[in-house]
């Protein structure tokens, strides 16, 4: 990944084992918090986020000082962007400043891909779209595997807005590398038949309870509601369908793990109690955000 | 033009009379004097075409030439020049210009500044509404006495059925064909490609090929209602394909044009996001490039027409969802015809003629896409062997939104004769 980290999909098993293991020498002790380290001083990442973010970009700048690189970040509103400067543009004036990375998220699918075809810059990409969010699919993988030893043959269901998903998308392509099952749930209208040819390994599901039968994981994707052009059905209607409740965890694996790429939408996605639950690792995602993306931009600014 | 001239050695193949072999062709004033052996002419400008094709001048019968109005992107007189290097003699051109050619007046005003400008024949094509926004008819009568050859609301297709209704009763009584660009607005709101695996893969909306199936079936059933002559553009579907072979069988007027990259690429090719793969209709799945060839293999599809788009650069280099549809097309169609179906052994040589001749003549009754005798001489000369890659930045045309630069070709046009004058040259 000489040109950054721009998906999944491209990456082969033994990279993606190489990051989940960097990660895992990042991740702090019980009770600590992340060491600092200097493996980037006098690097400069630039955070440039066309698309609302707290999280993740929070996760990226901090996962960039804790080795000790400098970040500046953007938000799009208020920026060059809304005085009508097309995006190639916008990221040339940024590299002609020199930074030694771009972290973006952007709205439109392949705006990182585009941009890596004309740019000499390494772009790791923060979310695309509905395409992918590779680091999202990282840090899922190491928080799975700090309570599983292997992906391999985990039951893996996904359920939610998978149409409008990148993180599914991720997912799904990490996971088949790993040889996980998975199994995508949702509502017709947001999980079109061809997932199934994603990536091997996938099927389909559309029943809540034949999704969760015997499940090692559950990972709840958030209803995207700014993405979607039409209501595919009422929120109250979601919830009943689609939503996760503790009943229904009793058809899974008894230590099943519930994740949730946030921000959670309580009664919406997920109940209260769910979300609350021995069994919901979402804040174990969230501190392997750091791990993950550490592990990330060192592989790309300081590759050993 | 006055004087005349003779090209000679040449394998004649003309598709209206059904002739193949070599022959020498003389010109004079600007139609066709003679076709024969051993023809002499002492004054005439002679044209060696030993070794070389010598066809009728070949029809474009859908093309983009953003004037009046998008002159940035390209005008009539840089269109006609990329369309003459392609090999074509006659283009027609439509309507989606600003302001959209709804009336004599814009008519007039193409044919006049074409006749100044355009080194190829440019037949108008009429919008079927006002402003092509669905609602009201056009002046489509007086466009027609202004000289439009169709009508056609192409890109902003009529959505409703009695709108349409009406313009095809009217287009039967004046004897021109209403051609549609198959779309459902509402099936494909918001989509950037075609809707399938790659769609699903690479997270873009999805262009679902029932968008253009249910609006074929609807003008299909309006053409048997009415009488109407029915021509479907840019075909892309096997669905769409199915239908008009059966709708053919059982007498309904109607004919359909594909393009040469819906039989070239697929919705594989998207996967760079390059958003000079971005067309309407979309680029398909490898299933119907395969239907698309199979209707020129079965005599279904009527005539090959490049849907030429060009938009400028600024245009095309943003992010894919954001970028305009469409490609240039004029310059490269006769080499992926070629590469794609005569060289892979699909079709003969007399039926990709046809295609560009014979075939959008027919549909649109022009008195071209001929040798015959006291035809207009509109001559298309190429080759099967000339090696060469096309280079976008050397093109004729105002854009550059081509996804085939750089490609190779074997058989490439060598010279474009329209009204017996060489436009364009090889050499």
């Amino acid at each position: 990944m000489s040109s950054g980290l721009l998906d999944i999909e491209s990456l082969d098993r033994s990279e993606i084992e190489a990051i989940l293991a960097r990660a895992h020498f990042f991740q702090p002790a019980q009770g600590e918090t992340f060491r600092r380290l200097d493996a980037l001083r006098g690097k400069m990442i630039v955070n440039l986020f066309f698309e609302a973010s707290t999280r993740t970009r929070v996760s990226f700048e901090i996962a960039a000082k804790r080795l000790g690189a400098e970040t500046v970040s953007i938000a799009a509103q208020g920026s060059s962007v809304s005085k009508g400067e097309s995006l190639v543009d916008t990221l040339n004036t940024l590299v002609a400043m020199r930074p030694n990375a771009i972290v973006m998220r952007h709205e439109s699918s392949g705006a990182p891909r585009f941009l890596a075809r004309h740019l000499r810059i390494p772009i790791v990409n923060a979310g695309d779209g509905t395409h992918e969010h590779p680091t999202q699919a990282l840090l899922d993988a190491r928080t799975i595997l700090d309570q599983r030893p292997t992906l391999e043959g985990l039951r893996v269901a996904i359920i939610g807005d998978i149409a409008h998903s990148r993180v599914a998308r991720s997912n799904v392509h990490l996971l088949s590398k790993f040889g996980a099952e998975i199994v995508l749930c949702g509502p017709p209208s947001l999980l079109p038949h061809e997932f199934e040819q994603l990536a091997p390994g996938v099927r389909l599901a559309y029943e809540m309870t034949e999704a969760i039968r015997d499940a090692d994981v559950i990972m709840m994707l958030r209803v995207q509601l700014e993405r979607q052009h039409e209501a595919p059905m009422s929120a109250g209607e979601y919830f009943r369908f689609y939503g996760l409740r503790l009943e229904h965890l009793a058809s899974a694996k008894p230590d099943v793990l519930v994740m949730h790429p946030g921000p959670i939408n309580r009664g919406r996605e997920l109940s209260s109690e769910v979300a609350d639950s021995q069994r919901s690792v979402i804040l174990n995602q969230v501190e392997n955000g750091i791990a993950v993306r550490m592990a990330v931009l060192e592989r790309i600014l300081n590759p050993s | 033009m006055t004087g005349s001239l003779l090209i000679t050695g040449g394998r004649v193949i003309d598709p209206a009379s059904g002739g193949d072999g070599q022959a020498d062709v003389l010109v004079r004033d600007g139609v066709i004097e003679a076709v024969g052996t051993g023809l002499v002419d002492n004054e005439a400008v002679r044209f060696d075409a030993t070794g070389a094709i010598v066809a009728p001048g070949f029809i474009d019968m859908h093309v983009h030439l953003r004037e009046p109005g998008i002159e940035h992107a390209e005008t009539i007189e840089t269109g006609a020049r990329a369309a003459a290097a392609g090999g074509f003699t006659t283009i027609c051109c439509m309507p989606n210009t600003s302001p959209v050619n709804d009336s004599a007046t814009v008519t007039s005003y193409i044919v006049q500044r074409a006749r100044e400008v355009a080194c190829v024949n440019v037949l108008p094509i009429g919008a079927i509404t006002k402003g092509s926004l669905g609602a009201e008819l056009a002046s489509i009568g007086s466009m027609r006495e202004a000289g439009i050859v169709a009508i056609s609301d192409d890109g902003r297709p009529v959505m409703n059925a009695r709108v349409m209704r009406r313009a095809m009763e009217l287009a039967r009584v004046l004897n021109i064909p209403v051609i549609d660009h198959c779309e459902d607005l509402d099936l494909s709101a918001g989509g950037d490609m075609h809707e399938g695996a790659e769609s699903v893969r690479l997270g873009l909306r999805g262009i679902p090929a029932a968008s253009e199936d249910v609006m074929v079936a609807r003008d299909l059933l309006l053409a048997e209602l009415t009488g109407a002559r029915f021509h479907v553009a840019h075909l892309s579907t096997t669905r769409s394909m199915a239908m008009v072979a059966f709708a053919k069988v059982h007498g309904v007027r109607v004919s359909c044009e594909v393009t040469p990259h819906h039989f070239a690429l697929t919705d594989h090719e998207l996967e760079t996001y390059d958003s000079n793969f971005k067309m309407k209709p979309p680029l398909r799945c490898q299933h119907d490039a395969e239907a698309v060839i199979q209707g020129i293999v079965d005599g279904v599809v009527d005539a090959i027409a490049t849907d030429h788009a060009p938009h400028a650069g600024s245009e095309k280099m943003q992010e894919f969802e954001r970028c305009p549809f469409g490609i240039t097309g004029l310059e490269t169609a006769l080499g992926l015809a070629l590469s794609e179906l005569v060289h892979k052994d699909r079709i003969p040589l007399m039926r990709l003629v046809q295609l560009f001749t014979t075939g959008p003549a027919n549909i649109l009754n022009l008195n071209r896409g001929t040798l015959a005798v006291g035809a207009p001489a509109d001559i298309t000369i190429f080759d099967l062997r000339t090696e060469w890659a096309y280079d976008v930045q050397q093109s004729y045309s105002k854009s550059r939104n081509s996804p085939f630069h750089g490609r190779r070709f074997r058989g490439a046009p060598l010279a474009t004769i329209v009204g017996g004058e060489i436009v364009w040259n090889r050499e």
